[in-house]
């Protein structure tokens, strides 16, 4: 399974991950190397098997439908990287 | 004080020989006269754990000390901790101040022990050999050149040292057992859904599981006492009853059955870790147990399944790292998808993005039955597997690792090379069973570990077993000459 730049590209903005340029020949080569790799699975059949999601076999547990947290907002905010009024601040997104 | 095991230090603390307070000051000392050669260390708690073993002693004092009151514990820097810098090893959280508590953090808090220090890993804990840690790589105290394993290697390295008694791990697909193989110790991982996974920072989430590592089993069976129970925190925590894991330790192991799988001890084992072994398995058959040929026929496929399904789990979970809420951002971003972008790519290292990268791509439309869907049937393989070998045997027994301890660099340049560090641990990551890795033995002065394998949830029986042969050898008592 080779991968070509252009795929190595589109992955790494569905992944929302800026990488160098000069860094993509590098990891056309590694990412195709572990796709390769991990091709051995093909050598077993597994038309009929069940897929195994979970270790344990049990069902998600669900809780009663109460407020059990306090609002932390402003200790949550205080280790945000830029906040105003109560906002967590990005680049303005709407014109 | 630093040669004492948990066990003798919390007896020493009960009969008034010494007090917490001179056990941390001890361990404290240490970390700062040697730890400057291991790097096992990204945060040292000196104010916490002054404070924590006064509690301890004033615990101790009225007599309703637990059994880890005023032990110092050393916590991977997965675990979050309130007010104090959790890391994961990574730049992206480098100026992060946990806002709570693991429950694995308040659990060790509720039992008196002492916060020592928040321990190196690799990032995100993906890695064996702690060199993908954004700190700077972690030395193996028994050869400084060499590399303490990973992901839990900080931790590894600083038992190893006797710069803490005893340190936390995690293990996703060996990330315990392979340091404590790799440094001379005693790790646990727990069955998944033992030890809650609250506030323990995620990589894959249905591989991940929290676990002690100490010199000995019975130092083991006591932070797993306190680390095990139900978490209503956890959606997938077990609600089953917590052991006493130290009442079961003496327990006889004649009649029990061990098997061997054979594509364990195949072509790709280093020789003379098979001879190490061989000569455990027969302390095992001097205390009565019997030995049995097993086979795991589709464990060879363990690698490359747990090559989707772990990377596949961290390009969802690691999307949380955004550059808006905390931990860091990039400079001057021009819009949203900048931030997003260059904040993610700056602050992953290497190995991190190639995983969050493997991931992404085996999830997006069009491969995700190729791999994902094809990952998990093998996972189920594995399991049946697995299912099928108790069912002959009580306990699978080999190697932890397929080599001793290798030099740093010498395989960070190949990452396929790298995952086949872990080839015989991840098995039991993928089929959630419990797993141990003890001393059994060195090969050119390097430490040599075993592995031990065991049904769901019979944790207090594998530390019977890891205990017994603890009884009859003394490979965990070597310490490294230089510390």
């Amino acid at each position: 399974m080779s991968l070509t730049a252009v795929e190595v590209k589109k992955i790494a903005h569905l992944a929302r991950l800026a990488i160098n340029e000069a860094d993509t020949p590098k990891y056309v080569s590694e990412l195709s190397t572990i796709l390769d790799f991990v091709a051995q699975m093909d050598k077993v059949d597994t038309g009929s098997i069940l897929p195994m999601a979970h270790p344990l076999d049990v069902t998600q547990r669900l809780r009663a439908d109460e407020v059990t947290e306090p609002n932390q907002r402003e200790l949550f905010q205080s280790i945000a990287p830029s906040v105003e009024s109560g906002l967590y601040l990005v680049p303005q997104v709407i014109e | 004080m630093h040669n004492h095991t948990i066990a003798e230090l919390a007896a020493g603390l009960k009969a008034k020989k010494f007090s917490s307070k001179e056990i941390t000051e001890a361990f404290l000392k240490r970390i700062k006269e040697l730890d400057n050669k291991l790097n096992s260390f990204i945060t040292v708690c000196e104010e916490q754990a002054h404070k924590d073993a006064q509690i301890a002693d004033a615990m101790l004092a009225k007599g309703n000390a637990k059994p880890l009151t005023g032990i110092p514990i050393a916590q991977k820097d997965i675990f979050c901790t309130q007010g104090i810098k959790t890391t994961c090893g990574s730049k992206i959280l480098d100026n992060f101040i946990a806002p709570y508590d693991a429950t694995t953090i308040t659990h060790y808090k509720q039992a008196g022990a002492v916060l020592l220090g928040k321990t190196n890993m690799d990032e995100f804990a993906m890695g064996s050999s702690n060199e993908n840690s954004f700190y700077g790589p972690v030395k193996n105290p028994w050869d400084l050149n060499r590399v303490p394993g990973g992901s839990s290697g900080g931790s590894a390295a600083a038992v190893a040292a006797r710069l803490a008694p005893g340190a936390t791990g995690t293990d996703t697909g060996g990330s315990i057992r392979q340091p404590a193989a790799l440094c001379n110790l005693t790790g646990l991982k727990p069955t998944y859904g033992r030890v809650s996974r609250y506030g323990m920072i995620a990589f894959a989430s249905s591989l991940d599981q929290g676990g002690p590592m100490a010199r000995t089993a019975e130092d083991v069976a006591m932070m797993l006492g306190v680390m095990a129970g139900f978490d209503t925190k956890d959606s997938t925590s077990v609600d089953k009853p917590v052991p006493d894991y130290t009442a079961t330790l003496n327990d006889s192991l004649a009649g029990i059955k061990i098997g061997l799988p054979k594509e364990f001890f195949n072509a790709g084992l280093d020789a003379n870790i098979a001879k190490v072994i061989e000569a455990a398995i027969k302390e095992y058959e001097k205390l009565g147990a019997t030995i049995h040929s097993i086979s795991l026929p589709n464990c060879e496929l363990s690698v490359p399944a747990y090559y989707v399904v772990a990377p596949a789990e961290c390009s969802s979970n690691l999307a949380r790292f955004d550059g808006v809420r905390y931990g860091f951002r990039c400079a001057n971003p021009k819009d949203l998808e900048d931030l997003y972008k260059r904040s993610r790519g700056e602050g992953f290292g290497a190995e991190v993005k190639r995983r969050i990268m493997i991931g992404t791509y085996a999830l997006s439309a069009g491969y995700y039955d190729a791999y994902y869907l094809k990952a998990q049937k093998i996972r189920r393989l594995i399991s049946d597997d697995f299912r099928q070998a108790f069912s002959q045997v009580d306990f699978i027994l080999g190697p932890t690792s397929p080599s001793t301890a290798f030099k740093i660099g010498e395989k960070s340049n190949d990452p396929i090379k790298m995952y086949l560090s872990d080839i015989y641990t991840i098995a039991a990551n993928l089929a959630g069973l419990p797993g141990m890795s003890i001393p059994a033995g060195f090969v050119d002065g390097l430490p040599v570990g075993m592995q031990l394998l065991g049904n769901y949830f019979t944790e207090a029986r594998l530390l019977n077993v890891a205990h017994g042969y603890q009884q009859v050898t003394d490979w965990h008592k070597k310490t490294p000459e230089n510390f």
